[in-house]
């Protein structure tokens, strides 16, 4: 027996000692500057003394899905591509308005169906590939070439609902027709005018990716395999850009993608030699995270931690808030909502100013239409509903539905930006529909577990949902809820469901700004008092907190934020 | 004992065969689905049916099945909607086991260098101080749930005190090498000493909180397993031959009574698995818990099926091996 025993401890040694001579460390030094680089002069230095070496750590609630961003439709995968890559148009800095990108100047045609794009001379992708003409048309013919499980929603969200359709799909009305290049210059026709474009270009989805990289990485190979998708080398482990920075690697046991400088860059040079994202997606631990001092900033903190962060020396940074929530209504499930007076008490009903005040974040508003000041054709003139009990009990018995009974669902397992606590939103709309009389029967559901679903095949006659814009567009607003008629809000059980599409799609299509700006807010005005499809509610700003030595951060409406403007001073 | 281990075997593959038929079955009949997931709140009713037709998922229940057994048996076991989209779910799983492994590992260690002395001490010294301390201690173990026990910690170390961190596996920064992924073990193989103690510093708060079910488990069992042994008419027939006390406890008191305590390890494997998905979940431990609670929420169905299949082959495995283990302590079982 000893001698099995020592036999066995002898084997653990040989092995453990085996094991060791193989394992090898690959370390490479993290802190020196890479070859090539000025360093702190070639960088950004906001900040006297910023550290042109340091790692910005930044948690991120959700992971990265994939680093194609045209394949993408979630923020956590376009806050990683919008480091990575560039657009032909960009958001102005701290705004929702677009200006040139990688166009350095851009016009349209009389009758605004073609676009001619200058590009910038001078820029190269991560890949050593020049930016010209050529490879700006190559993405666009990417976008409009794809074939296969690419078209489908789940994986081009974007393009399918901006561009309408692929190139073989001859039954959906496209709206890309060609993109020419000559040297510099790239002209794009389009076969309608719309408002979206040509901003949408400024949308993370379009970035410009080097057409080299496409090919080596087999870019456009998506499959649909079981119940999901599977997506090339590219989209996974290559991508390929112009941006300030470039791709390190996406570590899933960590859960952190790494981005590096780029030291070629065209513009000014990222503030920092390294950016590390790290998921974290617990609220609370993102905090406790950044309290450890263990990463520098984070997405997203609770309204209620807000002063307690500052108070600890951190930065919370509001943005300007570019989201509506709503309650939406769909009287295919209760034939009661089919009388606009019973969808105007609900609305008087409801207490937005205490709302506002007593569940939702600091600057937040109450909305008196479904889109936020900051957007294009936004009404002035309009005013919240006002909290009026009475007139909702009259308005109730004027239409003879007194005794109203409503489902009310409510979405559980989830925030968001213009919803950071939903319960209590819910409860104090319930609480305030019972006070004028109206019985509720509450339904609560998972957003994934479904939730969505039912909103969106129409079961709930009233529901808590809401939206985040894009970019500064009334149609990305108003055109998604209420151009189609038989969505979550079923304007098809209303009179007036044609002329409110009818008139959505004119304001949509009408080439002159300021034309296009009246017809939208006129058409607000109706929405609001005649219509009443839904009930805006509020607009919320979200928060992104830093820590004390973080400079440079400048907040976008839109949480598109270009981190290369960041120096860390230690 | 090889015809035994060939008919476990068979009934193993039996349970794995239905398990799988009524996860599938389960999963499915479950609100909302990955159509949901993929699509967020932006979907439209056109853009959800055409992305079910596109995957299948608009066909009866057993059709759907039978496609996931043929693809299946060519290797594929789906890819991830949620988690990670786009990937293998088992190649998910492969990277993600690892962790757990290692929690589980120093938890149920902990569980057993604490639980195993004191339970024995308990019963030596029943009825003192010592005893009825150590019952309560494990009351307390079994009875506070693991998620609250875990935010305690962190707060305590992690926040007020600062001295570990609150949660990943490893600095960010540290650029260690990686090889099993289990990154002490890692540490340790490639002489990375600081990755090393790194990583075991990330792992002591998450291990703790794991571990406090084991332990007050087996910590109850073995005292209540050496106390029924301690009367047995064999320890009092040595105690009356005049063996040496060290002899009668190590060879007749403690071997006796460890039997039910290993099956009782083998158990807990189960009860791991199950605290690992509220353990890392607290501590962003990216490990098969974490992915587990991450794919119910966005109704993950490859990654939970390969998530849950695995959980259940190992449960299976570790209880096969605790059978034979305790063929081994008990030569009757041997015989039969």
């Amino acid at each position: 027996m000893p001698n099995r025993k020592l036999v066995a401890v002898a084997g653990a040694l040989a092995l453990a000692v085996g094991l060791s001579a193989c394992a090898e460390s690959q370390r490479t030094p993290t802190t020196s500057a890479p070859q090539g680089t000025t360093g702190a002069t070639a960088a950004r230095s906001d900040s006297g003394n910023a550290n042109a070496d340091a790692t910005f750590i930044f948690g991120a609630a959700g992971a990265p899905k994939l680093f194609d961003p045209f394949y993408a439709s979630d923020g956590e995968t376009f806050r990683v591509t919008r480091q990575i890559y560039e657009q032909l148009l960009d958001f102005l800095p701290g705004e929702a308005k677009t200006g040139p990108g990688l166009a350095e100047s851009y016009e349209g045609s009389e009758d605004g169906l073609t676009w001619t794009f200058k590009i910038r001379e001078g820029v190269t992708f991560h890949d050593g590939t020049d930016l010209d003409a050529a490879a700006v048309c190559a993405n666009f013919d990417r976008w409009y070439n794809q074939t296969g499980a690419a078209q489908s929603s789940a994986v081009t969200y974007y393009w399918n609902n901006n561009f309408g359709g692929f190139a073989d799909q001859t039954d959906k009305d496209s709206l890309f027709e060609s993109c020419t290049a000559d040297g510099m210059t790239a002209t794009v026709k389009v076969t309608r005018v719309t408002s979206k474009f040509p901003d949408i270009l400024a949308h993370g989805a379009y970035a410009i990716q080097s057409p080299t990289a496409h090919e080596k990485y087999d870019a456009n190979n998506v499959q649909a395999q079981g119940s999901g998708f599977t997506y090339p080398a590219y989209a996974l482990e290559h991508p390929t850009g112009t941006g300030a920075f470039t791709f390190g690697g996406y570590d899933d046991a960590a859960g952190e993608v790494t981005l590096n400088r780029n030291e070629d860059y065209w513009g000014t040079k990222a503030g920092v030699a390294k950016m590390v994202i790290r998921t974290i997606p617990d609220e609370s631990t993102r905090r406790q995270e950044l309290q450890a001092g263990t990463i520098h900033g984070y997405d997203l903190p609770n309204p209620v931690d807000w002063k307690a962060l500052e108070d600890g020396g951190a930065k919370v940074e509001i943005r300007p808030a570019f989201n509506i929530l709503y309650v939406g209504l769909n009287a295919t499930k209760n034939e009661a909502l089919k009388d606009v007076r019973v969808r105007q008490a609900l609305s008087y009903a409801i207490n937005r100013d205490q709302l506002v005040q007593s569940q939702l974040p600091e600057g937040a508003e109450a909305a008196s239409q479904f889109f936020p000041k900051a957007v294009s054709g936004y009404n002035t003139s309009l005013q919240p509903y006002p909290h009026d009990p009475e007139k909702a009990k009259a308005l109730l018995a004027e239409a003879g539905h007194s005794d109203l009974t409503l489902e009310f669902w409510q979405p559980t397992e989830v925030t968001r930006p213009y919803m950071p606590d939903p319960a209590s939103i819910y409860e104090a709309i319930r609480s305030d529909w019972e006070a004028v009389g109206v019985t509720i029967n509450p339904v609560a559901k998972p957003w994934t577990g479904g939730y969505l679903d039912g909103t969106e095949q129409g079961e709930a006659p009233a529901f808590l949902l809401g939206w985040t814009g894009d970019y500064d567009s009334a149609d990305n607003f108003i055109g998604t809820f209420f151009t189609k008629q038989d969505n979550a809000f079923a304007t098809k059980n209303y009179p007036f469901a044609q002329e409110l599409t009818d008139a959505l799609v004119a304001a949509d299509s009408e080439p002159d700004a300021a034309k296009r700006d009246q017809m939208v807010s006129d058409l607000n005005k109706k929405i609001a008092e005649e219509y009443l499809p839904g009930l805006p509610i509020s607009h919320s700003p979200p928060a992104i907190v830093v820590a004390a030595g973080v400079n440079g951060l400048v907040t976008s409406p839109l949480a598109a934020e270009d981190f290369s403007t960041v120096t860390i001073t230690e | 004992m090889s015809r035994y281990i060939v008919r476990r075997l068979l009934q193993a593959i039996v349970t794995l065969f239905v398990l799988s038929l009524l996860l599938f079955a389960w999963l499915r009949s479950l609100p909302g689905g990955p159509v949901s997931a993929l699509l967020g709140e932006r979907s439209t009713p056109e853009d959800r049916a055409a992305l079910e037709q596109a995957l299948g998922l608009d066909q009866p229940i057993f059709i759907q099945y039978l496609r996931f057994l043929e693809r299946a048996a060519q290797g594929q076991f789906g890819v991830s909607t949620g988690v990670l989209p786009g990937r293998d779910a088992l190649e998910i799983f492969l990277s993600r086991f690892p962790a757990t492994i290692e929690l589980s590992f120093f938890a149920l260690t902990l569980a057993i260098l604490l639980g195993i002395p004191l339970g024995y001490l308990a019963a030596r010294h029943r009825g003192t101080f010592l005893d009825t301390g150590s019952v309560l201690f494990s009351l307390v173990g079994i009875a506070v749930p693991v998620f609250f026990l875990a935010f305690a910690l962190k707060y305590v170390f992690a926040i007020q005190l600062g001295v570990l961190p609150p949660s990943g596996r490893q600095s960010v920064g540290i650029n260690a090498t990686h090889i099993t992924g289990m990154y002490v073990l890692d540490g340790l193989l490639t002489r990375e000493w600081d990755a090393a103690w790194d990583a075991l510093r990330h792992l002591i708060l998450p291990a703790v909180a794991l571990s406090s079910i084991p332990f007050a488990v087996i910590l109850r069992i073995t005292r209540a397993s050496v106390l029924e042994v301690l009367d047995e008419d064999y320890v009092r027939t040595a105690q009356a031959k005049g063996l040496r006390a060290a002899t009668i406890r190590g060879r007749h008191v403690l071997r006796n009574a460890l039997i039910p305590v290993v099956t009782t390890i083998g158990l807990q494997t189960g009860a791991l698995l199950a605290g690992a998905v509220l353990t890392e979940r607290v501590f962003t431990f990216r490990g098969v818990g974490h992915a587990l609670a991450y794919g119910f929420e966005t109704r993950d169905y490859a990654v939970l099926q390969v998530l849950i299949m695995m959980a259940a082959l190992i449960y299976i495995l570790v209880n096969m091996v605790v059978d034979i283990a305790y063929a081994a302590i008990d030569p009757r079982v041997r015989v039969r």
